[in-house]
């Protein structure tokens, strides 16, 4: 095995495959190149040889394919990664998005010529609408994190319209992704800091004390990054309010409660939604997303254009010409169009009770995993609450009693086949790892993951080395992440390979 | 147990003070601290000559796990930081205590250092966090 991983590792670069002696004659150009440049002003002519590799069709299929092959997705194992719903995407989403009418379709085609795809677009408003419980949704924001932009500079506009300006602070509890506050900052807002309580809802009385004519909003995860649904979130929404502040909602959680609960119904002013986790995208490679935005009625003359409207039978695109106060465009067009789409397949195909039971099977199968966790011997960080869609446990006591930590665990995880779930988020829990089966793992693939688990838990005990050297049958061994992050070193540059 | 010197001062969020003899006040992070965040990779100094309220973010350490604010103890104007880190950030791990400060301020209320916990106190802190 050790020798295949090292042929493994060994596999070149692109460049380092080429051979500057291949010469392609069917794809030269049938002139005189030379003659040609001549014409040409000197400033613009290339000055050093173009960087290409030099192979052939096959070499690079070849490559590529293999390069594939070393993907470790949810397509090919578990992948309980916590906070990212790493869940089964139907081929149909994908395959009905790219119908030639969708994925031909020009940009900047005349609205009556694109009334197919603006007509499913309606749609997925509404049905975002309906399922968040909230008064509109715009779809244009192209990733969570836009959304998120978008949302609080919703926010911001609001306070602005109203010559607000004392408000210069948001609240992020300390168990929130880390975007929370980057956003914040981003739109100029002070960040305040919220404490957790030991049961993981967030400390009442910490929130009164930081709230007043300063707060410009809250932004909150629920159910929270900890796995557990905030109990006071009513309490809360009337807290805020009451001091005139208002309440984001980040959806990246939104799995947990689809068809259940609404976060309009909680008291949320603002929310996004991560269509590429919840709603049918294959994710977790840094893009394409789509970060739609929802409102309360407040916030509804701020959201961002376009949005697609209905009048008279014909939907047209709703712009800043009418909405006067919008934050404006975030994209060329109207969003990431693929995505969207493969949302509005997504949603079609389940249905309002299907999209119930998204909830229901994610919820079972964390609450399922969680149970044989505790049974097989594992500390559950918040025992006493029942798991949302996610959970964590801690492997404090592995760390203690035999120098195994929670990034030991992960690694040899990989060796199971099992890509291992988030360790170290949220900072709170000590060597944590966050669970999220999703809805659409079975339970025998359930059964397999603990049993895995297990057997690791036994090799701790029994030699702790086996896991601190772990893994040993990827491409790469363990990585040195120290010396990755101080000496980062990313390009690859010709004089390397000679 | 991990090692809390007597003479220094404390905070909840797990800076460390030493009062030095012209009345400066040393700040780094504990080695309970370095400890759960693990290998540093980075560290961002606040500016000499920057104010700071007590309890204010004025610096951030980056380890391989995350990236941490570092809070002002007292309120105070930096004097110094140490610009050591900024090559060889993982001297907060090495020796936290020394090599590894972070920045020294002048504080504005002398005894605002009174306030903070002594080693006793952070030891049952820490104590607490681990159970």
């Amino acid at each position: 095995m050790t020798q295949l991983n090292e042929a493994v590792i060994e596999d070149k670069l692109i460049f380092e495959a080429s051979d500057f002696t291949r010469k392609s004659s069917s794809l030269a150009p049938d002139i005189d190149v030379d003659t040609v440049a001549k014409s040409l002003p000197e400033h613009l002519l290339r000055k050093s040889d173009l960087q290409l590799p030099q192979v052939g069709e096959l070499q690079v299929v070849r490559h590529y394919t293999s390069l594939s092959q070393k993907n470790f997705s949810i397509d090919t194992h578990f992948y309980p990664l916590g906070s990212c719903t790493m869940k089964y995407n139907p081929r149909a989403c994908n395959t009905l998005a790219q119908l030639p009418g969708f994925a031909g379709r020009h940009p900047m085609a005349h609205s009556s010529m694109s009334q197919g795809i603006m007509s499913c677009l309606y749609d997925l408003q509404n049905m975002l609408m309906e399922a968040t419980g909230m008064k509109q949704v715009s779809l244009t924001p192209m990733a969570g994190a836009q959304g998120e932009f978008a949302g609080v500079a919703m926010i911001r506009a609001y306070h602005d319209h109203n010559k607000d300006d004392a408000r210069t602070e948001i609240i992020v509890p300390d168990a929130a992704h880390g975007t929370n506050p980057a956003t914040a900052v981003m739109c100029g807002y002070k960040v305040k800091e919220l404490s957790t309580n030991d049961q993981g809802d967030v400390d009442i009385e910490a929130l009164k004390a930081m709230i007043g004519p300063q707060t410009a909003g809250i932004m909150l995860t629920n159910p929270s990054t900890l796995g557990v649904f905030e109990r006071k979130i009513k309490q809360i929404a009337d807290m805020i309010h009451e001091v005139g502040g208002l309440l984001y909602y980040d959806g990246a959680n939104l799995n947990a409660i689809l068809g259940k609960v609404k976060p309009g119904d909680m008291g949320f002013d603002v929310i996004h939604m991560n269509l590429h986790k919840t709603f049918s995208t294959p994710h977790g490679g840094g893009g394409p997303g789509a970060g739609p935005v929802g409102v309360s009625g407040r916030l509804q003359p701020f959201l961002p254009v376009p949005m697609v409207a209905l009048k008279d039978g014909q939907y047209y695109w709703l712009t800043e010409d009418e909405l006067s106060l919008s934050i404006g465009h975030l994209s060329a067009w109207m969003g990431n169009a693929g995505i969207l789409l493969r949302a509005y397949i997504y949603a079609l195909l389940l249905g309002r009770e299907g999209m119930q039971r998204v909830a229901e099977f994610a919820t079972l199968n964390a609450n399922y995993l969680l149970q044989r966790f505790a049974d097989a011997g594992f500390e559950i960080a918040f025992p006493e609450r029942r798991a949302s869609h996610e959970f964590i446990l801690t492997l404090r006591k592995e760390a203690k009693q035999y120098g195994t930590n929670a990034m030991d665990f992960a690694k040899r995880l990989l060796d199971y086949g099992f890509h291992a779930p988030t360790t170290y988020f949220p900072l709170l829990v000590p060597e944590c790892f966050l669970m999220e089966p999703t809805e659409t793992e079975a339970k025998t693939d359930l059964d397999g993951f603990v049993k895995a688990m297990e057997l690791i838990l036994e090799e701790a005990k029994e030699s702790p080395e086996v896991l601190k050297q772990a893994p040993y049958t990827l491409p790469v061994r363990r990585l040195d992440d120290v010396k990755a992050a101080r000496e980062l070193d990313l390009n690859y540059y010709q004089s390397h390979a000679e | 147990m991990s090692d809390i010197p007597q003479e220094l001062k404390y905070t909840k969020s797990h800076e460390w003070v030493r009062v030095e003899e012209d009345g400066t006040l040393t700040v780094g992070i504990t080695e309970h601290a370095q400890g759960l965040l693990g290998d540093m990779v980075f560290v961002e100094l606040p500016e000499v000559g920057e104010s700071y309220e007590a309890g204010q973010d004025c610096a951030v350490v980056e380890s391989v796990k995350a990236a941490s604010d570092i809070y002002c103890p007292v309120e105070g104007e930096v004097v110094e930081v140490n610009e050591e880190l900024e090559d060889a950030p993982e001297q907060i791990n090495v020796n936290a205590y020394h090599e590894g400060w972070i920045f020294r301020i002048n504080p504005s209320n002398p005894d605002d250092v009174d306030n903070l916990m002594n080693a006793d106190d952070y030891t049952a802190l820490v104590e607490a966090e681990e159970h």
